[in-house]
């Protein structure tokens, strides 16, 4: 079965502020790129004769069908920036070292979800009812030009190990985007250092991308047991600089991110560090960041049933009291966090 | 066209059988992104208390074989919060919308059903006597006679609405709970609670749960529902409603040939958002294929 649906519409009120909302993120997130259709429009495809000339490519033509999709679903759901039930297809699917896998994802129909910010998650169901629950998976790369969403997964159970085995043209089942995401939103020049520990390096691959194209420096610092479970460190070369710590010592640094010289470094300039990884490695990170005065975000990943803030089964506790992890997360701020 | 209607006395009546399942579907808002709310029969809220409730510690859920375990101990911001921040939101949709109420006294259960008495477009509680994640919070007074007949009693002066009462499955003989509820004054039954239950984290050598124990739910508990509603629809006259691992309208229609009026459905929201529309349109279905005019036509067959 496939699922796209949109009956939901009818219960946004306020659909007029829905849609404007929607067409800025859209704009933002680049679904809806206004420079580079004002160049498309420049090189003159619509002027008379240029076909001929200069004919368009296929990437031309399916970026220019996106777009027209993109936008005809806006003015048909507003309401799309809201979560959604979708089909998705694996159209590439890589097998990395240590039981990690790289999974690019299209909607069958349609587009995805306009806004998607870095830090989010999606909620997938298993296939063959490996397990009764879905399992969330943060997003790791949202390309609105190709409309592919990538997902860094590590299979360590049942539910995993089920949505790795699909394999290249399967489809899943999931619910998105969930959650909020890291802040994005810094003073121009400022410094962001970006601390991944693990399968928790997934979310900010997108993160740093995000920030790369506001013109932010970015600081990277990626921890790992041992060399081989360094998977994605190439992916964030066009961003920023990476450095390695292992457990270890096999790459990098002999150590935890905390003694790394980016991270040290870093706290002396950075506007705010953002952190996902392992919760021992987050709460050190935390900790530091606490006694130097730097604000901090961490993205939390507790056990979690719905994602949708209905269950309170992934609930935290903080200072405004027991919170989900899935609607007012997975991203805190640690001075909302009781550590 | 299969007429879904459902009366299930004291002027409370469902335009279909499906309701959500008190605590698997928020207040309803969390679903609007994926389902049209007014298509249901009604939905349950989240229990609420008189005062707010921070609920049990983490880790409150743990999977389990075709089901899962929950202890999340109430957690609520109290029936004001309700009244005043949440019900505004939602009191303007076409669709009943039900309290579930649970309390630590007598006292706390008929105030709080004083205060929702304010509320005109709740026409329904459902009353809580059979949570088993806290200690004072209900399944003291659902797993006796005595008990379930105090509350009810009490309930019944407080709330001349309807009044739903959930019932425990943690009890020797559902029937006869069932019989003192309805000689007490509850207006419909709905069963089953989740069944209290236990898992191990044999790596940590800990309980997976931070209280030890927790309730089951999802389709585990399904043939225990049914066994259960089909014993109390015989025992009691009042309507009964159906809960436990409904997943589609298959297990739907499995209650509502036990005996069930309506049916709620519960951790299937979680799994599947559009859950309670899948159960509806495969009710319609199945009676559209049978040439069942009227969903009353096969309650309680068996």
């Amino acid at each position: 079965m496939q699922y796209n649906n949109r009956a939901g519409a009818e219960n946004y009120k306020d659909i007029k502020l829905c849609f404007i909302i929607r067409i800025m993120l859209n704009v933002r997130y680049r679904a809806i790129n206004i420079p580079r259709f004002l160049r498309f429009l420049g090189r003159g495809y619509l002027r008379r004769g240029s076909f001929r000339t200069c004919p368009p490519s296929f990437y031309d033509i399916w970026r220019i069908s996106l777009f027209l999709r993109t936008f005809a679903d806006i003015i048909r759901y507003p309401n799309k920036m809201a979560k959604v039930h979708q089909s998705l297809k694996i159209t590439a699917k890589k097998a990395l070292n240590a039981g990690y896998y790289l999974l690019r994802l299209r909607p069958v129909d349609g587009v995805l979800p306009a806004g998607i910010q870095p830090g989010q998650f999606v909620e997938i169901k298993t296939p063959e009812n490996a397990s009764l629950l879905r399992r969330p998976i943060s997003i790791h790369f949202v390309d609105y030009r190709l409309n592919e969403l990538s997902l860094l997964v590590r299979a360590v159970g049942a539910g995993t190990e089920a949505i790795c085995a699909v394999n290249e043209g399967g489809v899943l089942d999931l619910v998105l985007p969930l959650g909020n995401g890291f802040t994005c939103d810094f003073d121009k020049e400022s410094t962001v250092v970006l601390v991944g520990g693990g399968v928790g390096v997934a979310p900010l691959l997108y993160q740093a991308a995000v920030l790369a194209g506001k013109g932010l420096k970015i600081k990277m610092v990626y921890g790992a047991r041992t060399s081989g479970e360094l998977v994605v460190a190439d992916a964030f070369e066009p961003y920023c600089d990476v450095e390695i710590t292992t457990d270890d010592g096999s790459a990098g640094l002999r150590g935890r991110v905390t003694d790394s010289l980016t991270f040290r470094e870093g706290l002396r300039e950075a506007a705010m560090v953002q952190c996902c990884g392992p919760a021992p490695m987050m709460k050190a990170v935390a900790a530091v960041c606490r006694e130097a005065g730097i604000p901090c975000e961490v993205s939390l990943e507790n056990m979690m049933a719905c994602g949708l803030g209905a269950c309170l089964c992934c609930v935290e506790k903080t200072v405004k009291g027991n919170v989900c992890v899935c609607t007012d997360g997975p991203v805190f701020n640690i001075k909302e966090l009781i550590w | 066209m299969v007429n879904l209607n459902v009366n299930l006395g004291n002027g409370f009546t469902l335009k279909n059988p499906v309701l959500t399942a008190s605590g698997t579907f928020g207040f309803g808002e969390e679903y609007a992104p994926f389902i049209n709310l007014e298509r249901l029969g009604g939905f349950i809220v989240k229990g609420t208390t008189l005062e707010p409730r921070e609920g049990n510690p983490y880790p409150r859920m743990a999977e389990t074989p075709s089901g899962m375990l929950n202890a999340v101990g109430l957690q609520n911001k109290g029936v004001d919060y309700f009244i005043n921040e949440i019900y505004p939101r939602i009191a303007g949709l076409d669709t009943e919308i039900v309290v579930n109420v649970s309390g630590k006294s007598v006292e706390d259960y008929a105030e709080t059903a004083r205060r929702l008495s304010a509320l005109e477009k709740i026409h329904a509680i459902e009353l809580n006597i059979s949570c088993p994640n806290v200690k004072q919070g209900g399944m003291a007074y659902g797993t006796t006679c005595d008990g379930a007949s105090e509350v009810v009693s009490a309930m019944r002066t407080a709330w001349p609405r309807h009044l739903m009462v959930k019932l425990s499955p943690n009890v020797t003989s559902i029937s006869e709970i069932a019989l003192a509820v309805e000689a007490a004054g509850a207006d419909s039954i709905s069963l089953i609670n989740t069944l209290l239950g236990m898992a191990v984290d044999v790596e940590r050598r800990r309980p997976c749960l931070s209280t030890v124990t927790g309730g089951l739910s999802g389709p585990a508990v399904r043939p225990v529902a049914v066994r259960m509603v089909w014993q109390v629809a015989k025992a009691v006259k009042v309507p009964v409603v159906g809960l436990g691992g409904i997943v589609t309208g298959r297990d739907a229609l499995e209650f509502i040939m036990a005996g069930a009026s309506a049916v709620q459905v519960g951790t299937a929201n979680f799994i599947n958002p559009e859950a309670t529309m899948l159960v509806l349109d495969e009710i319609s279905d199945f009676c559209e294929r049978h040439g069942v005019r009227d969903i009353a036509e096969i309650r309680g067959i068996i």
